[in-house]
């Protein structure tokens, strides 16, 4: 997709003005979040788990070297065939080769989010191959013709109106002409709509949450079982990964497993959780005659021993995004490219350059819930300071920022100006708050008062507070909260 | 094209981490992990014994939407299907794996049975479990030239046939007992862990059952309390 991560003010601005989008995202908050923290509490050993996943990423990144090639040769020692791609052209270019080859016309995915990565759809359907959302949510943004919003949800941002809107608008052609009210006669349609697409499609594409490295098997985690039909009922099983999903063996697969779901949705296991290791086998009664896995670089190899290396643990459950008050503020497409929330600002850098995302790291309060939920303890919030430094130094800041930043450097370096001037400063916020104690308009400010006011401070600033408080009682300061 | 790919990415890794490829001794010690993998933490309601693993599974699939239902004798298989379809209105025929034949199954008249890969048109399908993990209630299963793939996933209404001895504690008993019967290293085509019906939440977070897999997953278990070990493979 096209990125508009550079409008990233506008699409926020424009986000928190759409009523639909504030009812969705209410959702988000609700549902991910407690049901994470549910599943969490009712396992002793989650924390301890968090450490072991982390730990043997670590080990992989590593090793990343020798555990990819190592899962290559079990993939083509079982009859499969690895494509190993630098960039997403050519990634794109060899899953076309691979459709030609077998003359496939439409081809059925799962959700993938290395797909979205490479752009995937517009490139296939501009050559000829029709592409065939088939997770439920990523149909329903196929049919709205809009990049996805949600790592795990790609359609949380679409009320049941809208879905309901878009499926009678679209399944006309099925002679589908009522619309439909629930939820569940709305999956049902769908469903019945995509199992003709299942059983004409000539090619399946899942990505995979896992490559197994001991037994050259690719792991895909779903609810649904659509990436199952997806790669059971074709000539020809495509996987797309990106090189860091490799994981040493079945084991450390089991331990991550653990924490993904509980972080992910809050389900101890997703629905389906499905290991697929090269063709269908002689005599097999069923499964894909052919199976290829592309492996995507797309500059990952050079992320691998930088500072910013950390961000190849993750591994997409959205735990970040779900907390993050800025998401649940403004939703994914505001961050205006494939990957959204706090995992998104951290990542997307890296891929598009700093001149086009420069505002992504500072959609961040900085309150540190993502990496307190990350099942990975990616240090997230290190990785935003260390971009918006960067931009700092490298001048990609606005002058007016950067200006802004360096007079409050040159205050906060000399105490007795710095004690001066918000001393004049919270006298003045009290004397124009007026009787109410809050301020309907300030001068630069326009983006935080034009949508509510600002509060008055209360009483004198901290460090008053505490002189006045270390005069009243010696040292006991200290504990007493 | 690949193969240049594959050199430049590998080098790119060697290059970002500071090094050339790995040296010998810590290629034989990464071997020796993947040679003889080691299960990491497990968490403890997954280690005890037999009876309590049972009642865990039947506990925990029944909390993901899965109905289980216990016969002391595989001579009942057929009584089970029977009621199974009679009990949600369903048409009298159904498709098995052909693993199932002899099983006890066709000890009915009331139902037509076909062994075989299911179809579109297929609403009842019915599959051996290899094994099944107490710790989440999820079944393990895996395919071959007698147990179609398609099977847990295309009929709209999954019945899974599974031997209380073959309930294990954690994911890693699984992997355990697949190498033992496929050698090391070495997996089935397609190998299944399905933990309750198919769901989605797609839309404004309400569950809905039943989005492409089945919408019924009826897991009927096969035992009297007693553990017996000839199901090992």
């Amino acid at each position: 997709m096209q990125p508009t991560s550079h409008d990233f003010t506008a699409n926020a601005h424009k986000a928190l003005q759409d009523e639909n989008l504030r009812k969705a995202l209410k959702r988000v908050e609700a549902g991910f979040t407690t049901a994470r923290a549910r599943a969490a509490a009712a396992l002793p050993e989650f924390e301890a788990l968090r450490d072991q996943a982390r730990d043997i990423k670590n080990h992989v990144l590593e090793n990343l070297d020798f555990y990819l090639e190592r899962f290559a040769a079990r993939v083509e020692e079982q009859g499969g065939r690895v494509h190993w791609c630098a960039t997403p052209a050519e990634a794109r270019e060899t899953i076309l080769a691979l459709c030609r080859s077998v003359d496939a016309r439409t081809v059925t995915k799962g959700k993938s989010m290395i797909a979205e990565e490479i752009a995937l759809n517009p490139f296939l359907a501009e050559n000829g191959v029709e592409p065939i959302e088939t997770d439920l949510g990523e149909y329903i943004i196929q049919l709205a013709d809009e990049p996805p919003s949600h790592i795990i949800g790609p359609a949380v941002h679409k009320t049941q109106d809208q879905v309901a809107d878009l499926f009678l608008e679209h399944h006309r052609r099925y002679g589908k002409n009522k619309r439909l009210e629930e939820a569940e006669d709305l999956v049902a349609e769908a469903r019945e709509v995509l199992r003709d697409k299942y059983l004409a499609a000539d090619v399946g594409i899942t990505g995979a949450n896992f490559l197994v490295a001991e037994t050259g098997s690719t792991v895909i985690v779903t609810n649904e079982g659509n990436g199952d039909l997806t790669q059971l009922l074709p000539k020809m099983h495509i996987v797309v990964a990106s090189l860091e999903k490799v994981v040493p063996t079945l084991e450390d697969t089991a331990t991550i497993l653990r924490v993904l779901a509980r972080s992910a949705t809050g389900q101890e296991m997703s629905v389906y959780t499905t290991f697929s290791t090269g063709p269908r086998r002689q005599g097999d009664a069923d499964g894909p005659p052919r199976f290829h896995v592309v492996l995507l670089d797309n500059g990952r190899s050079e992320l691998v021993g930088s500072d910013k290396g950390e961000l190849l643990r993750c591994i997409r459950c959205g735990a970040c995004m779900n907390h993050c008050p800025v998401y649940q503020a403004v939703g994914g497409h505001a961050y205006g490219w494939v990957y959204p929330g706090p995992i998104g600002a951290a990542l997307d850098p890296y891929f598009l350059g700093l001149e086009e995302t420069r505002h992504l790291p500072n959609a961040s309060t900085f309150c540190g819930r993502c990496e307190e939920v990350c099942p990975m303890r990616i240090p997230l919030p290190r990785i935003l300071r260390h971009w918006r430094e960067r931009a700092f130094s490298h001048h990609i800041a606005p002058p007016a920022e950067r200006w802004g930043v360096k007079l409050w450097a040159a205050l906060a370096a000399r105490p007795a100006l710095y004690r001066a001037f918000t001393r004049v400063a919270l006298w003045a916020l009290r004397l124009f708050s007026g009787r109410k104690g809050a301020l309907r308009r300030l001068p630069f400010l326009g983006g935080w008062t034009d949508g509510r006011d600002l509060p008055a401070p209360a009483g004198p600033g901290f460090i008053d507070q505490w002189r006045a408080r270390q005069k009243r009682g010696g040292t006991s300061g200290e504990h007493d909260g | 094209m690949s193969t240049d790919a594959k050199t430049l990415i590998l080098q790119r890794i060697r290059r970002s981490m500071g090094r050339g490829p790995l040296p010998e001794e810590a290629k034989l010690s990464l071997q020796r992990r993947l040679a003889d993998p080691r299960p990491n933490l497990i968490p403890a309601r997954a280690r005890a014994d037999h009876g309590a693993l049972v009642r865990l599974f039947i506990e925990k699939a029944e909390a993901v939407g899965a109905t289980v239902e216990r016969i002391g004798d595989s001579d009942r298989l057929g009584a089970c299907l029977a009621d199974f379809l009679k009990r949600h209105n369903l048409p009298g025929h159904a498709v098995a794996a052909p693993a199932l034949q002899g099983s006890g199954l066709e000890n009915t008249e009331l139902v037509t049975l076909r062994f075989g890969v299911p179809e579109a048109s297929d609403q009842t399908g019915i599959a051996p479990a290899f094994r099944a993990i107490a710790e989440t209630g999820t079944l393990a299963m895996i395919s071959g030239p007698d147990i179609p793939a398609t099977m847990n996933f295309l009929p709209d209404n999954h019945i899974a046939i599974l031997h209380e001895a073959d309930i294990v504690g954690a994911m890693e008993d699984v992997f355990a007992a697949l190498r033992k019967k496929y050698g090391s290293a070495t997996m089935p085509r397609t190998l299944n862990f399905i933990s309750g019906p198919s769901r989605t939440a797609d839309i404004e977070q309400k569950i809905v059952e039943g989005a492409h897999g089945p919408r019924r997953l009826h897991i009927v278990l096969i035992g009297n309390g007693q553990k017996n070990a000839e199901t090992d493979g």
